[in-house]
């Protein structure tokens, strides 16, 4: 495998990129992911405190593997195995693996929440917006959903397209044969119950009947416990390790939560690339003090464009020293 | 082949109760493959390893610590992060059941069918219930440790539970500012309406399968035969049209031809 992603970079790459099409006109635009997952991270430590890191070994156990080392494979029959490489897996449709191609349109209200699986923000990659905003206009001016298939990371996805706010979305849809019906579970057929037994459970439902969702229900209450018993360890000073003066381990305690939200916001606007783009003209090695005050996010852009190898696993004062080199 | 039932629990109702046997709605048709070392093609193991002097830690040494924004780190125990787990329960409590537009579908998360367990009068009376008040349940319910909010509605005629992520893990997009420009040409907004309208048809997902999940699983199969490393073929890279007009205009013109 290419690359040993971090949690961290994971998110903040796109996680594709490439062109939705509808007839001839075609949209160049990258996929994020619209949820990021826990926002509570905990880290492994050992008993002292230091931070540890994931890696992994082979069957001679000595030396952690690096990612060139690393590959993926399919298990044929027991601790046999088939390697399958990144660029095979792209070349079993290298058209669908850059292509969004909508060539159908449905109503917006047909499609069943139910087959969501998951979604991503479209964010415009590259010169004019126009055929973006053209295309969210028109889907929201008609309540349309384009539909179409492509790949993804090796996964081929069903996906529906649609504009909110002038914002474009992808739900990845269920493929009808990963939603199980009613009947392949083998529920029992319905049947009619007696009126006075319906009328408990109305009744009851009506008790329950709430006119709006109280979001703060959804909040995520062992989180908050967890965060507040650090606090107060925080606070009191038991079982606190002092950060090291170490930049990079203060980097990596940064939450994903407000970058995800950084790099969308700017990616909208189409902002990071107007500001490689002046960096490239200046023809001025940025120096260490004009990368500081980068987000980490904006690091990683750069280092994208420059193709520094490696970069999706660098902290960001290593990032800094990449880009200074 | 019926599914097998993953957990079984009560639905509280109000003061009535509906015994019921949970199923992940989900068919798991993902290909799973494993991380294998390059050198010897046998699985690897992972292991917290401490960067600074490259020594594995084994798992039972191992602690899990929250990092301050100053980088200071709070060491928790796992007893004490065991004690802030839910207490195990079998209820299924219904918090409140609202209009169905209010649990909006960005926080889907996962879906469950319930089945009736035992007798299924009260279970099927429920769903008669709910079928006429047309609303959605926001639901609560503790499993394997761990607490879940839910929304519970009826599909095919049948209650499905789906669990809900955090509000916070969902990136609002209300937060978010569209692309902004120039106005767009009313000419190519109607040209684009046009060619939408043409493409418009029901939606028939039994129509799509995943058709690069079969080549996958020939990939790997040609090459457990020893066949030779797939060729790459480069794709022609589609220059984007940037004359919307015209790329439209030719759209249109293609698709009548072929109507």
């Amino acid at each position: 495998m290419a690359e040993e992603p971090t949690e961290e970079t994971e998110i903040l790459k796109p996680f594709w990129s490439g062109v939705v099409t509808f007839g001839l006109v075609s949209v160049p635009v990258s996929l994020f992911p619209a949820s990021r997952g826990t926002t509570l991270r905990l880290r492994m430590v050992d008993a002292k405190g230091n931070l540890l890191k994931r890696r992994f070994f082979g069957s001679d156990n000595s030396k952690p593997l690096d990612a060139k080392n690393l590959v993926r494979g399919y298990e044929i029959e027991k601790d046999r195995f088939v390697i399958i490489e990144d660029d095979e897996l792209e070349a079993l449709d290298p058209e669908k693996s850059r292509e969004i191609d909508l060539k159908l349109f449905v109503d917006l209200n047909t499609l069943s929440p139910l087959y969501f699986e998951r979604a991503y923000f479209l964010v415009p990659n590259g010169g004019s917006t126009k055929a973006y905003r053209l295309l969210a206009e028109i889907l929201m001016q008609e309540d349309r959903a384009g539909i179409a298939t492509f790949v993804m990371r090796g996964k081929e996805y069903l996906c529906a397209i649609i504009a909110e706010r002038g914002i474009l979305r992808a739900e990845t849809l269920r493929f009808a044969d990963e939603l199980r019906s009613p009947k392949a579970i083998g529920l029992p057929e319905r049947k009619s119950v007696d009126a006075a037994e319906v009328k408990h459970f109305t009744q009851a439902i009506k008790g329950l009947k709430t006119k709006t969702l109280d979001q703060t229900k959804l909040k995520d209450q062992r989180s908050a416990r967890i965060i507040k018993l650090a606090d107060k360890k925080l606070r009191s000073g038991t079982d606190i390790v002092q950060a090291n003066k170490d930049e990079e381990e203060v980097e990596e305690s940064s939450t994903n939560v407000v970058d995800l939200m950084e790099v969308l916001k700017e990616r909208l606007q189409g902002k990071l690339r107007a500001r490689s783009a002046t960096s490239k003209q200046s023809n001025r090695h940025p120096t260490t003090s004009d990368l500081k005050s980068k987000s980490k996010a904006e690091l990683y852009e750069m280092a994208q464009v420059k193709e520094v190898p490696g970069r999706s696993s660098m902290s960001k004062s290593k990032l800094i020293e990449a880009l200074t080199n | 082949m019926a599914a097998r039932a993953i957990w079984k629990a009560v639905i509280q109702c109000g003061k009535y109760q509906v015994p019921v046997k949970l199923y992940s709605a989900i068919e798991d048709r993902n290909i799973h493959f494993r991380i294998l070392s390059r050198k010897d093609k046998q699985p690897v193991k992972g292991a917290m390893v401490n960067p600074e002097t490259g020594k594995i830690v084994p798992h039972d040494k191992t602690r899990r610590a929250y990092v301050a924004d100053n980088g200071d780190r709070a060491i928790l125990e796992t007893t004490e992060l065991d004690a802030l787990d839910p207490e195990p329960s079998r209820g299924i409590e219904i918090v409140a059941f609202l209009p169905s537009e209010q649990i909006d579908h960005r926080w889907y998360d996962r879906p469950y069918y319930l089945g009736p367990d035992g007798n299924s009068t009260a279970y099927f009376a429920f769903i008669e219930a709910i079928e006429s008040s047309a609303m959605h349940g926001l639901v609560r319910w503790v499993m394997r440790g761990k607490t879940y909010m839910g929304a519970l509605r009826l599909h095919q005629g049948y209650p499905v539970l789906i669990s809900l992520k955090h509000a916070d893990e969902v990136v609002a997009i209300e937060d978010l500012v569209a692309p902004g420009g120039a106005d767009l040409n009313p000419k190519e907004l109607e040209m684009a309406r046009q060619l939408i309208g043409m493409l418009e048809d029901e939606l028939d997902l039994s129509a799509f399968h995943d058709a690069y999940r079969e080549r996958v699983l020939k990939l790997v199969e040609s090459k457990a035969k020893g066949g030779p490393r797939l060729k790459l073929v480069k794709p022609s890279s589609k220059k984007p049209n940037d004359d919307l007009g015209s790329a439209l205009q030719a759209s249109l013109k293609s698709l009548k031809k072929s109507a």
